[in-house]
């Protein structure tokens, strides 16, 4: 198999332990041929995509654009502030336009959960989450899994087995807590969901995570520690009473990451609160991944529109 | 003019008959219920054989949008959908454009409903504006012809205003209709809290924002009288609440959808916006409780909730789509099919819930098929298939999830105050 047999990329409960190794395994591919000098091949030659943000984004955006980029997409960009949706257009209508102009990709961003998954069924491009309301952000969770693999060197075993990973924060809220679990359980992995149980709900069992309120008895325990950007306006629905509060029990601090073992990973989606949920001294730390995954995030990206395009053996386009 | 129904198998919820019976009506009236009705020259004449023949089917609870939305629903439409669907009564909620909350909106529903084929009744606010903050005037409402009063779609978060509102309207001996939804703790919520809204993403609208309301709205009709109506239950928790007031002599009583027997929250995965509405789909142990509530005559009512919405409206993020699909059409089949096919449930069991039942709530003189009453009577051949596609559902909105399901139970004839009002032979 080099492709994606399949129209759109949605969330990762609807993948396969092989096609999140395809994905992975292909990045990895990617990843060498954009840390070269010559950066570019033509794998999406004629293609048009389009990053269509129904949310504000920087770091996704350029990772999707950058990615489209480099297989030579033809790129536009479609963002809210300038666009016909604050005249009250709908989506469909957006995207039926979107596509009377021939784009093949559609990468989405949008603040409603299901709103890829409900776009996805009424149009024929692809379709590619960028992160949808709570629900899922597919591409992170790869970006996520990859980086692992790559730290771990695990990736031609293609597990995650042995690996205790720990999310900490909001997980309640968080698209990226929902797909990394469903990512790393699939690959194995041992997950335990951290944070206060307003933000940490019982019905998350239902992923076979562990649950834990107590950072201080799960540190030591974890291989991976993925930490998730706290929003401060979470405080206004009383979910917690402080950030101060916050920090004092769920933050990663300089104290807690001497009692981490001496192999863990460090990682964070971005962007970070620093002082929040991880002190400054620990994000310098070799330990934090965090620079590390934006860079696998272009890779993973590419290889997504890659497989998602039908693929090509690859040492054919080693050759370009 | 005089209709001799022959050979049907007549069931009859008020007076718990269930037998192969001949019906006759003369003019408005039914003349006769019993064997052998001979037929004399000009008669029309109905072969009812391997159909039930039903008290015309009464519907406490349908969205016409009338006033204000006429491009989604009408008055007269919905009429003519309720006909079709072997409805010859329908409750007409208030929260339109402007609300019903004074005299000259419920005649103006009387007078819209006049033209079309079955009777309205009008349900007004209990509050002035849908605002919540003063009650409306009940009295003057029910002069003009409304027969409930409620804020459905809202539902009064005030306990004291609630209080006042069952004790004035006990003069009238009407019912009050609460839509049970603390508001505070459904919170903006989508679908219903759980599994399957956490798989989602989407924020969930615990049960129990429905039973807190139930809970208190049950405990305050203990204290001031009145007579309590709870709209649309969903959850096995509000089953049980209701239950156990009753055993306490509170005067409650409820109603349920047919979504919420049919249908569970995984279905918002497959059919999104079209498996929206208030209150949510909640779980299978949900829907097997709402099941046995009605066995067991905890639940008073089926009642659909008919809530038109355009599919521009429909068709968008599920998170902003509007709460609420369509259920007339689906109603008799979804019965039939899931009730009385799938659960066991006799006729006389399934279809008291939709004529002797509303009808005594409601205090309308309807509802049986005994010599003397009103001819409203339903027709259906439960044993006929039904497709419901675009066609089959004569709403102008199709907002249903049941699109594409082969059902039991068609309409065959529906007659309203004597008239055939709907015919599919």
């Amino acid at each position: 198999m080099n492709s994606l047999k399949r129209k759109d990329l949605l969330d990762i409960q609807s993948l396969s332990v092989e096609e999140i190794l395809l994905i992975c395994r292909s990045a990895k591919y990617f990843k060498d041929i954009f840390t070269r000098s010559v950066k570019s091949v033509p794998v999406l030659r004629g293609k048009a995509v389009c990053t269509l943000f129904y949310e504000p984004s920087t770091r996704t955006r350029i990772s999707f654009e950058l990615a489209a980029k480099r297989l030579s997409a033809d790129l536009i960009n479609f963002t809210v502030a300038t666009s016909s949706v604050v005249k009250g257009e709908s989506l469909i209508d957006t995207v039926h336009t979107l596509e009377a102009m021939k784009v093949d990709y559609i990468v989405m961003r949008h603040a409603a959960s299901m709103a890829p998954h409900f776009l996805s069924r009424n149009i024929n491009a692809s379709v590619i989450n960028a992160g949808d309301g709570f629900h899922a952000h597919p591409t992170q969770a790869l970006l996520d899994t990859y980086s692992i693999m790559e730290q771990r060197e695990s990736l031609d075993d293609g597990t995650l087995a042995g690996l205790h990973i720990g999310i900490i924060g909001d997980i309640k809220h968080s698209r990226v807590a929902r797909s990394d679990i469903e990512a790393f359980t699939k690959l194995g992995a041992k997950v335990t969901i951290c944070g206060p149980p307003t933000l940490v709900p019982d019905d998350f069992k239902l992923y076979g995570v562990d649950i834990s309120y107590n950072l201080d008895e799960l540190l030591p325990e974890l291989n991976v520690i993925n930490l998730l950007r706290i929003q401060k306006e979470r405080q206004k629905g009383s979910l917690f009473p402080s950030l101060r509060e916050y920090h004092r029990q769920f933050a990663l601090t300089v104290e807690r990451f001497r009692r981490c073992r001496d192999d863990v990973i460090v990682m964070h989606p971005g962007p970070v609160n620093r002082g929040i949920e991880i002190d400054d001294a620990v994000m310098e730390s070799p330990k934090a991944i965090v620079n590390e995954q934006v860079t696998n995030g272009v890779a993973v990206r590419m290889a997504i529109f890659y497989l998602l395009a039908g693929g090509a053996p690859l040492e054919e386009m080693n050759e370009e | 003019m005089r209709i001799v129904i022959k050979n049907g198998r007549v069931v009859d919820p008020a007076s718990k008959i269930d037998e192969t019976l001949d019906l006759l009506i003369e003019n408005e009236t039914i003349a006769d219920v019993s064997r052998g009705i001979s037929v004399r020259k000009g008669d029309t004449v109905i072969d009812a054989s391997g159909c039930l023949v039903l008290p015309g089917l009464i519907d406490m609870h349908v969205h016409f949008r009338e006033p204000g939305r006429e491009d989604v629903e009408t008055i007269f439409g919905g009429s003519q959908v309720a006909a079709k669907s072997g409805f010859t009564s329908v409750c007409t909620m208030p929260n339109t454009d402007p609300v019903i909350d004074n005299q000259a909106l419920v005649r103006f529903i009387k007078l819209e409903a006049e033209k079309g084929p079955i009777n309205v009744y009008p349900v007004a606010t209990i509050t002035k504006g849908l605002k919540g903050e003063e009650i409306s005037e009940m009295g003057e409402l029910i002069n003009a012809g409304a027969v409930a009063f409620s804020d459905d779609g809202m539902p009064v978060m005030s306990s004291v205003l609630m209080r006042r509102a069952l004790e004035y309207s006990r003069m009238f001996d009407v019912p009050i209709i609460a839509h049970s939804e603390d508001l505070d703790l459904a919170d903006e919520g989508i679908m219903n809290e759980g599994k399957n809204s956490t798989l989602l993403g989407l924020k969930g609208i615990p049960r129990e924002s429905e039973e807190v309301m139930i809970a208190r709205d049950v405990i305050l009709t203990r204290l001031s009288g009145g007579r309590l109506h709870v709209a649309h239950i969903s959850s096995g928790g509000s089953v049980e609440i209701i239950r156990r007031a009753k055993s306490d002599g509170i005067t409650v009583t409820c109603e349920t959808a047919p979504h919420y027997f049919s249908l569970a929250d995984d279905a918002v995965a497959e059919y999104l916006s079209m498996a929206k509405m208030k209150p949510p789909l909640r779980t299978e142990d949900d829907r097997k409780a709402i099941i046995e509530g009605l066995r067991r005559g905890i639940i008073d009512v089926i009642a659909s909730d008919h809530a038109p919405h355009s599919l521009n409206e429909k068709m968008q993020e599920l998170e902003y789509a509007p709460f609420g699909i369509v259920g007339l059409e689906t109603a008799v089949p979804l019965i039939i099919t899931v009730l009385v096919r799938e659960n066991g449930f006799s006729y006389l069991e399934a279809f008291e819930k939709l004529t002797v039942n509303p009808a005594r709530i409601l205090k309308i003189d309807r509802g049986e098929l005994k010599a003397g009453k009103v001819a409203d009577v339903t027709i259906i051949d439960p044993e006929k298939k039904i497709l419901v596609d675009e066609e089959f559902m004569l709403s102008k909105c199709k907002n249903s999830p049941f699109i594409g399901r082969e059902l039991y139970g068609s309409v065959i004839h529906t007659i309203c105050n004597g008239n055939l009002v709907y015919s599919n032979r």
